[in-house]
């Protein structure tokens, strides 16, 4: 099992939390394009790497916070808030 | 060499010594008219549709590792074609109809075994639901019969059915034609015809990049064992669609998750069906060797690691055994997990790509195994004529774009 650290509560195992995908997906703008819009909800980079996403201690404190992860060893090589921007990573061992 | 009774006759008689390799191991030519991308079930059966039904055989698969040692080797082997909307029960129940007739067709016993599916009811709500969704299947011809909580006990005697039961049954739906069949049987058997027919099959090539033309085509792939040029490329790849894809320069609507399963000890004849239960997310079969095979949810976040996250493990085996009590016995053997490629409406995605000349078939997220003939069919008429067949018209990538979703939600079967 994963353990993950909430930056609040600390480290705490996987079962606790629930990811909610990519972070920092710009909202498309009002006038944008049929295929600019399906982008926007749709199409994701799905990184075989280090990956950026929004996760959420759902079954603690209930804050979101962001993670820098690795998809292929689950490392977690960054724990930052939902209104910092992603520091920067030197990549994860695959 | 035909499999047959006397063929088997005569490899006894032999010694063994009678039975040659079932496909060649060849080098890799400097160019071939199609190549695909995945050696499991979709990229095989690919390449034997289009050696059969269009007679393109000057055909390469290349496949990074071992054949079928993807998600073909690492599904929990269901077949079933109980969807809801028209357009997927076509191309499923089309499928299905492939499966029926494929030990034949291919020479090779895939021990396809139609011992019917069970969706369970817990609430009164799921009653309704399944009502909808056995009535829509008939609308489309599809072969559904609702039962009741009576019937489901007498076709599964170990369901824990009693009132005070935490998930109780209230009913269910049956898919008699929906069942099993062995999945490394249906890769090998694929890879035996398509190498009859003069594909090359060729292991242990990783796909490194893409080469394009003046105009922005693809003209063939570079690999980890050299160049390789072709015509057309399909790209059948399922967790790794995104990897290649971005090799290729565009975007899909995928994430790649791990869908773990797993298997106990064999035991004797329990289970003669397959049971789902969307209310717990749990489904069960019992495999021909006597092992349960168990699976549910996926690990809900992004992962390309073949293997599952025990937090999973102990929800499908809690829901396991909230449906049959009496496995709490049953001793783990093994457990394991695949990536799979989700995309939002739960439906593949199968033809062109962005790039001229590459073709993609993938997005069948949780539900891929059952689709293998109809994905292979419909992505080898893409390759061939460079148009969409009819039955995958509606399953385009253009389809993100246009907001024409097609929300199955019967596609994983349990809620995900």
């Amino acid at each position: 099992m994963m353990q993950l650290t909430c930056p609040w509560c600390g480290v705490r195992d996987e079962s606790e939390f629930t990811c909610a995908g990519t972070s920092h997906i710009a909202r498309a703008a009002v006038t944008a394009s049929d295929e600019e819009w399906g982008r926007y909800l749709f199409f994701r980079e799905n990184p075989k790497g280090v990956h950026l996403e929004r996760w959420r201690h759902v079954y603690g404190c209930g804050q979101w916070f962001n993670l820098a992860r690795h998809t292929v060893t689950h490392e977690v090589l960054a724990v930052y808030r939902m209104s910092e921007p992603p520091p920067p990573l030197t990549q994860g061992s695959a | 060499m035909k499999y047959s009774a006397l063929a088997l006759v005569r490899g006894a008689l032999s010694g063994g010594r009678s039975w040659g390799p079932a496909w060649r191991n060849p080098e890799p030519k400097p160019r071939y008219q199609v190549l695909i991308i995945g050696g499991g079930g979709h990229g095989l059966a690919t390449a034997y549709y289009l050696a059969r039904n269009h007679g393109v055989r000057d055909v390469a698969v290349i496949e990074r590792g071992w054949l079928g040692g993807g998600n073909t080797g690492r599904n929990t082997t269901i077949v079933r074609s109980n969807y809801l909307f028209p357009e997927s029960a076509r191309l499923y129940d089309f499928s299905l109809k492939l499966y029926e007739s494929l030990s034949r067709e291919l020479n090779f016993n895939i021990m396809l075994s139609q011992r019917g599916l069970i969706l369970l009811a817990h609430s009164r709500h799921d009653l309704e639901s399944m009502s909808r969704w056995a009535n829509a299947m008939q609308m489309n011809g599809i072969d559904a019969q609702l039962l009741t909580r009576d019937q489901v006990a007498e076709r599964a005697p170990l369901l824990e059915m009693s009132p005070e039961a935490r998930f109780p049954v209230l009913g269910g739906f049956l898919q008699r034609r929906a069942g099993t069949a062995r999945h490394d049987a249906v890769a090998w058997g694929y890879a035996r015809a398509a190498d009859s027919l003069g594909v090359d099959i060729i292991q242990n090539c990783e796909v490194t990049g893409f080469s394009r033309a003046a105009d922005g085509a693809v003209s063939g792939v570079l690999t980890s064992r050299g160049a390789i040029a072709a015509e057309r490329i399909g790209i059948a790849a399922a967790g790794h669609s995104s990897v290649l894809a971005k090799l290729a320069g565009f975007a899909l609507p995928v994430t790649s998750y791990a869908l773990q399963a797993m298997v106990s000890e064999p035991v004797k004849p329990a289970l003669d069906t397959v049971v789902l239960s969307p209310g717990t997310g749990a489904y069960v079969s019992q495999s021909d060797k006597g092992e349960m095979v168990l699976g549910a949810s996926l690990d809900l976040f992004p992962s390309y690691a073949q293997r599952g996250s025990f937090a999973i493990t102990q929800s499908i085996l809690a829901a396991t055994l909230a449906i049959f009590p009496a496995f709490s016995r049953l001793r783990l053997l093994r457990q394991w997990a695949g990536i799979v490629d989700v995309v939002h409406d739960s439906s593949p995605i199968i033809g062109a790509t962005p790039v001229p000349n590459l073709y993609i078939n993938c997005g069948w997220g949780t539900g891929g195994f059952k689709g293998i003939p109809v994905g292979g069919w419909t992505l080898a008429h893409a390759l061939a004529t460079g148009r969409s067949h009819e039955l995958a018209e509606p399953f385009q990538l253009s389809r993100f774009m246009s907001g024409r979703l097609i929300d199955e939600a019967a596609a994983a079967g349990i809620a995900h």
